[in-house]
């Protein structure tokens, strides 16, 4: 019998073909699915310029110790509430005449921790929940997912306050704060596609060629719900930056000193009619980099949505 | 085109032995049962059940194909699903070439997959959209434990002997396939573990004419060269007729007539197979008919009616037919080969046009 895979006679559609039959080792085109995808946002000029702004951010965060002019905790009785390009000021000082531009630099390194670790401890975990209520469906899938229904009763930033309130300050308890909070969202995303992919043949086909679950779900399911719920977790990453500025205004995050967006935000609004535009100083920060998130993950989301 | 080029054929996995010998079926399945509950209220009670398959036993004979007929909703696909066990039966049992299937002593669930696959009918949603074909139809043997590099050359033979050249194929994504080549990458993975048995669910009917035409052609080569054995279920009575050696005919969820493709072809005796039969076009323009041979929808399968399923479209329905349901059986005391439920085939039914009892002694 196995011997018998050779001498195909040509079959009728295979002329369209059209290519001298015999050749060498073949040269299969090996572009993978996010090969397609990197050739797509390789001509999407302003998705790419975006994804060079945040990685500017992300450089000037991790290398705030080198970039910053000041350290970012020196106060200065002198020289409160300057404006804008104050001698070496460039971005002015705030109400201790700290150096906003070094606080903003180190408040950068507070900031996209906060928007990046819990969107990935989030994605991980909502999206094992949801891809396996998805995939199992019935009695499970129910269980999961109104649980997180409990979570989605309460507007996100009540429900951080609450959390937060009940964990206490700190940047260890914001993180998970922040975690539990884009969780459920993400376990939503994952559920709905696990569940289309479930009724898909090729998953029955899986299974009546006598694979195990654990191997449909890691070769079958995962692969299709991958994409989107990298694309919705990207947008959360400016959504979570927000939150955690929100949660630091309000006290709820990590401590005074520390530089955050956030927290600037905060302890500066009462100097918004002496120096307005100083005062926003740390707003435009957190505008920027979500912007930048935001249209990084719009031009994702077209770059990864693959003809099916 | 020469393989060779390529190196030797890679072996592929072994078809499973031929356990029972010839004379024993392929695949006997006995009073297979599934009712899908229909759920609602206030607790989610069931309420209802849906009878898709009720009571359906047939055999399947080695290297044969039979046929599947009838309309939409009559419980083929789901026929099909649970001889892959993709859906659990609710009664019933299936013999493989003489092996009871999972009961202790008999065939794993696992191994009756080696044996036995299936070609499913959307060739859209039957291949995974992120996979290279290749990788899709190598799935299967890696699942059986195969090398990747080994399952990938397997995948690559299996497609050449589709008609689908591995090295312009091979790295493809289902997306960038006709609906004609993605069903004959369904065919290569169904294959792929070297089967004996296919099952063919409405394999063709979503391509059109011509491509339709290679891979019915293409089926048969493979059938002959691989030493298989085929369930062809289908609507179309056309290519039925073509590629089955025999035929049941499927009605609301049971089986009405089962036998040789010839014979129910030239004188089926049941209503309803009559009535298909003449719903088939026929290119004489003098043999076209006005009157449509079947009216209706079928009856909802929650509520099917009494007695025999098919008398409230039946044009011979009389009172028996309301209170007994009519048993698949052999006719006119012919031989078993030809099986059909309905009253008047049966003698001393009570039907008018039954023939009288039989005078026992």
């Amino acid at each position: 019998m196995s011997g018998a895979l050779v001498e195909a006679p040509p079959a009728a559609d295979a002329r369209a073909q059209g290519v001298p039959a015999r050749e060498a080792e073949p040269a299969t085109r090996v572009r993978g699915y996010w090969g397609n995808v990197w050739q797509r946002l390789r001509y999407d000029y302003a998705t790419l310029f975006f994804l060079f702004v945040i990685l500017l951010i992300v450089a000037s965060a991790v290398f705030a110790p080198l970039l910053s002019p000041f350290d970012p905790n020196k106060a200065s009785m002198a020289h409160r509430l300057k404006p804008l390009f104050y001698h070496d000021n460039i971005l002015g000082t705030d109400e201790q005449g700290r150096d906003i531009l070094s606080r903003i630099l180190y408040g950068g390194r507070t900031s996209l921790l906060m928007g990046i670790v819990p969107v990935v401890a989030a994605t991980f975990v909502g999206g094992l929940f949801g891809v396996v209520a998805g995939y199992a469906g019935g009695r499970l899938n129910t269980i999961i997912m109104r649980s997180m229904d409990v979570f989605f009763a309460f507007p996100s930033v009540l429900l951080a306050v609450a959390i937060s309130g009940s964990l206490g300050g700190g940047m260890v308890n914001q993180l998970i704060t922040l975690t539990v909070v884009l969780t459920p969202p993400l376990c939503r995303v994952a559920e709905t596609s696990a569940s289309q992919i479930r009724s898909m043949d090729f998953v029955d086909a899986a299974r009546a060629s006598g694979a195990s679950t654990v191997s449909i779900l890691l070769h079958h399911v995962l692969v299709n719900v991958v994409s989107p719920v990298l694309v919705y977790a990207s947008t959360l990453v400016s959504a979570s930056i927000l939150l955690a500025s929100g949660l630091s205004f309000l006290g709820l995050g990590v401590s005074p000193p520390t530089p955050d967006w956030g927290l600037m935000l905060s302890t500066l609004r009462e100097a918004i009619y002496v120096r307005p535009i100083v005062c926003a100083m740390p707003g435009v920060a957190i505008l920027l980099t979500s912007i930048a998130f935001n249209l990084v993950s719009d031009g994702l989301r077209q770059a990864m949505d693959v003809k099916a | 085109m020469n393989t060779e080029a390529q190196g030797a054929a890679a072996p592929m996995l072994d078809q499973p032995a031929d356990r029972g010998g010839r004379a024993q079926p392929m695949l006997i399945a006995q009073g297979l049962k599934r009712y899908f509950p229909i759920r609602g209220g206030l607790l989610n009670r069931r309420v209802a059940e849906v009878k898709a398959v009720d009571d359906v036993s047939f055999t399947v004979l080695k290297g044969e194909t039979l046929g599947v007929v009838g309309e939409s909703g009559c419980g083929k696909s789901t026929l099909a699903r649970l001889l892959m066990h993709l859906l659990v039966m609710d009664a019933g049992s299936l013999i493989f070439d003489g092996d009871p299937v999972g009961t202790e002593q008999g065939l794993s669930l696992r191994d009756l997959r080696r044996n036995l696959q299936m070609v499913f009918q959307d060739s859209y949603s039957s291949l995974n959209p992120r996979l290279p074909i290749e990788e899709s139809i190598a799935y299967s043997p890696r699942v059986h434990g195969m090398e990747r590099g080994q399952a990938k050359r397997i995948a690559r033979e299996l497609l050449q002997r589709v008609g689908l050249r591995p090295e312009y194929f091979g790295g493809r994504y289902p997306h960038e396939l006709s609906g004609g080549q993605k069903q004959r990458v369904n065919i290569a993975r169904a294959l792929a573990l070297n089967p004996r048995m296919l099952i063919l669910d409405e394999a063709v009917s979503a391509l059109d004419k011509s491509v339709e035409a290679q891979v019915l052609n293409l089926l048969g080569e493979l059938k002959r060269e691989f030493n298989l054995t085929y369930m062809f279920i289908s609507h179309d009575l056309h290519v039925v007729q073509y590629i089955s050696d025999r035929v049941m005919v499927m009605y609301l969820g049971q089986v009405v007539e089962f036998g040789p493709v010839d014979t129910i072809y030239a004188q089926p005796r049941h209503p309803y197979t009559a009535a298909l039969l003449e719903c088939r076009l026929v290119v004489d323009p003098a043999g076209r008919i006005d009157t449509p041979p079947l009216v209706g929808d079928p009856p909802n399968p929650i509520n099917p009616p009494s007695g025999c399923r098919f008398r409230t479209r039946c044009p011979h329905a009389e009172t028996v037919c309301e209170r007994t349901v009519p048993a698949l059986g052999a006719w006119n005391g012919n031989t078993a080969a030809h099986l059909v439920a309905c009253h008047m085939a049966h003698p001393g039914s009570g039907h008018s046009r039954a023939a009288p009892a039989p005078v026992v002694h």
